[in-house]
């Protein structure tokens, strides 16, 4: 089937930032356990961190210096502006990850953590960029192994094994239904390429078999995205995980699987005969929907604010999910568009987080009370992260969802449900306000249990600060992006 | 020039936000003298295009692909009410001259709130992309929210979530209205006046019509989605109730006429057939509005807290708001709009007396109680006040009240008679409603029950004098009613030509 003879020369000059990441990896790994053994724990954390970071940057700043489209071995592997944009998105997020991981206590193995958010790193940019059944599998189970692991990485802890167990034990099971699905696929079809699957499908009918086989495939990729009804592990995993590893998966892995599910709904939906996706369109439609409303009413009664961000991301992947179902050009980059800035804006929380539940122990509503009087630079910040996740202008997330929404109305096959999702979006979106409000009346409102000031770490600070500032100026200039995702 | 009362807002928030702690007591000062500058260049703004047409204040590319432009201008109704806004923001910081003077009142984040709704206010009167003016409005959800739950009174925490939830369920109306204009034109614009021009299919506009003017309609306290309104202004501290009747609900006027009305005119057009005697969304919105009148008015005749009086009076003086726009004639748009300004100066003046100098004396607001106080005697001050501002609500000839209700009650004569006789009669409840609070809280003869507590109340220290503060905000208030009163043309000269630049179907009378 696969006539393409494989050019190891293309591979390497196709996938050079997955090595430096990978090179990077290895050598954290070296540095950390060859050399500083002997180092106290938060050096060796530093040193670790500063070393992903460093990785992260180089492997961007490749990206950033090389644009320009290739692809590898008939489209196994492709390259163009808006798989850029999600791998340069990607490693950013990795960076911030990395940074707002200094001073986490929850490891004592800095190097094996860093190398394995390296290696997870890696897996997201390859499904990002892949273009092939095999490959996109390979890809999301490098990705998923090292979520896996690294959601179990707190070892003392009774919550982070739970939620690395019902991580691992639904991931497993979604990626056995997938791997069925791509199966049938490639018996229906004869290839694993999703341009010939796009090609073959469109000469063939509608037969029960690519129904399962949508199914099974809609079943993987929505674990990986949390949508409704694949998301139960979701609030488990945000709530036990690490705070740097819960906000690398609902940020990073996140971006990733949209962008996959943007290049496969491309493939079964051919934009020459719409009709005949019908089926994967109704149950991408229905998931959204589903989402919409479980993730937005399940948040409403949520006290602890990670358990509120995961169901809060549940709804967001219902926003997105109608965007890939309008299937046009438009709606795909308006969903990169608003994966990344969404990304952005999580990871932005979860730091927060992480800061008041390493002083406060606890990541409930009360441990927020009196935030605004303890730090106001970081309640400044949850303000604004929490805001433009309730899609208030002009901050980045409102811009993300007028920009989708507008899409989804304007792609000319949504006619039967286009305009009523919308509007049954929109107003779960007015929903949203109170969930986020309840966190930022705590912050803002409610008085502090006591006076004295948030230890925060200057690091950290300036990090988060800089998250903010991206957030808010992004909003002032939504354009800004507008180089690699186009806008309308 | 005008752009700069956005600007100077929104950096004396943002400045403000990042006052040091020790700069507490100064924070007020600072809002004032950012609230004067923004008065003044509203007031320079006003008189300098005089009775001209639209004046171009800004103009710059902002999200080409979307057709977005960061355009403001000024019509002649946008400049009175960016005149209001100045004068509602001024006289907002004057009656909060307390806070500040506490430690722990947080005084730089309650005016960097302040002064960022404000922003988004002024924002929102000036946009002329339909994109901006939703930007705007919602920016001046989220302080609101704040203002009431961190520094209000009774059930703030209740008052604020409702008031914020109305409005984005509101805003979220708007944006679907919007999203689906955007779509349906398919025209690389947003900008109001094109828009306008822009002939949507008389279906749509039929759906889209209604959908955007309930969500600015919300806000503008339209009954039966007005029950934010009273709650909100009750929990709401005096300056934030003074904002919400004086100028936040003006917002939501402001959007059914220069969005709802003049981008969808055609929605007014007759349905073709009738429900219970109704034939057009033009003659439901009339109707719901009359009933506003009359049902605010009769509430606020019942209350006891004398903050519901106000808060449902402005629901009934918004009715007159909203039916005037719904009149369709040149006159009835005229009051309507000088009933907003006229409203935003009064319910002000009100909330001034009852929220600031009235209640941060005796600390309570209960008629019942203040009955019994004989504040006529003991705080002449505030009820001379009450009787010239109850004058002016009320429609009191020489007051700007008056001029307003006579023209919206004379168009909307011409266009449905019944309707006017309503709102005839919550007219005259208005006055019954006035009537009671004025005798029950200032004048009431009613002798103190029990010998013990009257004792208490013989002994009770004077009241703290009248602040400066105080009486420069009331001479500001008073002193514009009056002006508008006697020299009515100083707005109407203004408003009248940009009424009559409206769509024509807007000022003649639409099709019925």
């Amino acid at each position: 089937m696969n006539t393409f003879a494989v050019n190891y020369g293309n591979l390497f000059s196709i996938t050079i930032p997955e090595t430096i990441l990978e090179v990077v990896s290895l050598l954290v790994l070296v540095v950390d356990l060859g050399f500083l053994r002997k180092s106290t724990q938060p050096a060796r954390m530093t040193a670790a961190c500063v070393l992903g970071v460093i990785g992260s940057v180089l492997a961007g700043l490749w990206l950033l210096t090389h644009s320009g489209t290739a692809s590898f071995a008939g489209d196994a592997l492709v390259l163009n502006s808006l798989v850029a944009a999600a791998q340069i998105g990607i490693l950013l997020l990795t960076a911030l990850v990395l940074l707002l991981s200094f001073q986490a206590e929850f490891s004592r193995n800095p190097g094996e953590y860093v190398a394995i958010v390296l290696l997870a790193t890696t897996g997201m940019m390859l499904v990002a960029a892949a273009r092939d059944l095999l490959v996109i599998f390979v890809a999301l189970e490098l990705l998923s192994l090292s979520l896996y692991v690294l959601a179990a990485f707190a070892k003392s802890s009774a919550l982070s094994s739970e939620a690395a167990l019902k991580y691992y034990l639904f991931g497993g099971m979604s990626a056995a239904l997938m791997l069925f699905g791509f199966s049938y696929l490639y018996g229906l079809t004869g290839t694993t390429n999703l341009n010939g699957i796009a090609v073959s499908l469109a000469s063939q009918g509608l037969s029960p078999l690519v129904v399962v086989a949508m199914v099974l495939v809609a079943a993987g990729l929505g674990f990986k995205v949390a949508a409704v009804p694949f998301h139960l592990w979701a609030p488990d995993t945000y709530q036990g995980a690490p705070a740097p590893v819960a906000a690398l998966i609902a940020s990073g892995s996140k971006v990733a699987s949209f962008a996959v599910l943007v290049a496969v709904t491309g493939s079964l939906i051919p934009a020459a005969s719409a009709s005949r996706g019908a089926t994967w369109i109704v149950l991408l439609v229905w998931m959204a929907g589903a989402s919409i409303l479980l993730g937005n009413l399940a948040a409403l009664a949520q006290t602890s604010v990670r358990r509120l961000l995961a169901y809060s991301a549940i709804a967001h992947a219902g926003y997105m999910l109608l965007g890939i179902a309008a299937n046009t050009p438009q709606s795909g980059a308006a969903v990169f568009y608003y994966a990344l800035t969404y990304a952005l804006t999580t990871v932005g929380a979860f730091g927060v987080i992480a800061v008041v539940e390493r002083n406060m122990g606890s990541d409930r509503f009360d441990a927020f009370a009196g935030l605004s009087r303890r730090n106001p630079l970081l309640a400044a910040s949850m303000l604004i992260f929490l805001l433009s996740l309730a899609g208030i202008p002009p901050l980045v997330g409102f811009w993300a969802k007028f920009n989708l929404f507008a899409a989804v109305l304007r792609a000319p096959g949504v006619g039967a449900w286009g305009l009523g999702m919308v509007i049954f979006a929109l107003a779960a979106s007015a929903v949203s306000l109170y969930y986020y409000l309840q966190v930022l009346k705590r912050v803002y409102v409610v008085p502090a249990m006591t006076d004295e000031p948030m230890a925060v770490s200057a690091l950290e600070q300036l990090v988060l600060l800089v998250i903010a500032l991206l957030v808010a100026l992004l909003g002032i200039f939504p354009s800004a992006l507008s180089g690699w995702i186009p806008l309308g | 020039m005008l752009a700069y009362t956005i600007y100077l807002s929104f950096a004396g928030a943002l400045i403000l936000a990042l006052f040091p702690k020790a700069l507490q007591s100064s924070a007020r000062v600072f809002a004032l003298l950012v609230a004067l500058a923004g008065l003044a260049i509203a007031l320079i703004g006003f008189i300098q295009a005089g009775s001209s047409g639209t004046v171009i204040v800004a103009d710059a590319v902002w999200v080409p692909a979307l057709g977005i432009r960061y355009t403001l201008t000024a019509d002649g109704i946008s400049r009175v009410l960016v005149l209001l806004t100045g004068i509602a923001a001024v006289a907002g910081i004057l009656f909060s001259w307390n806070i500040g003077e506490k430690e722990g009142d947080r005084a730089n984040e309650f005016f960097a709130f302040f002064l960022a709704l404000i922003g988004g206010v002024y924002g929102v009167f000036l946009a002329a992309d339909l994109f901006l003016f939703f930007v705007f409005y919602e920016i001046a959800i989220v302080p609101k929210y704040f203002l009431i739950a961190i520094w209000g009174s009774t059930r703030r925490e209740y008052g604020a979530m409702k008031l914020a939830l109305y409005s984005f369920a509101g805003s979220a109306m708007v944006l679907i209205g919007l999203l689906a204009a955007y779509t349906v034109s398919g025209s690389h614009t947003m900008n109001l006046q094109a828009m306008a021009q822009y002939s949507f299919p008389i279906h749509f506009q039929m759906w889209a019509f209604p959908l955007i003017f309930v969500g600015f309609a919300i806000l503008a306290g339209m009954w039966p989605f007005h029950t934010w309104a009273p709650t909100g202004h009750v929990a709401a501290p005096t300056a934030a109730s003074m904002l919400l009747a004086g100028v936040v609900m003006k917002l939501g006027a402001y959007g059914c006429l220069r969005v709802a009305m003049t981008v969808f005119p055609h929605g007014l057009d007759p349905w073709g057939f009738s429900i219970l005697g109704l034939t057009s969304w033009r003659m439901v919105f009339a109707l719901l509005a009359a009933i506003g009148i009359v049902y605010g008015a009769a509430v606020a005749l019942v209350q006891n807290d004398f903050k519901f009086v106000i808060g449902y009076s402005s629901v009934s003086h918004m009715g007159l708001v909203l039916l005037g726009l719904m009149t369709l004639t040149q006159i009835g748009l005229d009051g309507a709009v000088l009933q907003m300004f006229s409203h935003g100066i009064l319910a002000g003046l009100l909330f001034a007396t009852v929220g600031r100098i009235v209640y941060e004396r005796t600390h309570t607001r209960d008629l019942g109680v203040l009955s019994r106080l004989h504040l006529g005697k003991t705080m002449p001050f505030a009820a001379v006040l009450f009787v010239i501002a109850g004058m002016a609500s009320m429609g009191l000839p020489g007051f700007s009240g008056f001029i307003a209700e006579v023209q919206v009650l004379i168009g909307a004569w011409r266009a449905f008679p019944w309707f006017a006789a309503v709102a005839g009669v919550g007219i005259v409840v208005g006055v019954a409603y006035t009537w009671r609070a004025m005798q029950r809280a200032f004048f009431s003869e009613a002798t103190v029950s029990t010998a013990s507590s009257g004792t208490a109340h013989e002994e009770h220290e004077p009241y703290a004098p009248v602040t400066w503060a105080e009486k420069a905000g009331v001479a500001l208030l008073v002193g514009t009613s009056l002006i508008i009163g006697i020299f009515p043309r100083v707005l109407l000269d203004v408003i009248t030509p940009a009424v009559h630049a409206l769509p024509e179907l807007l000022v003649k009378g639409g099709r019925l």
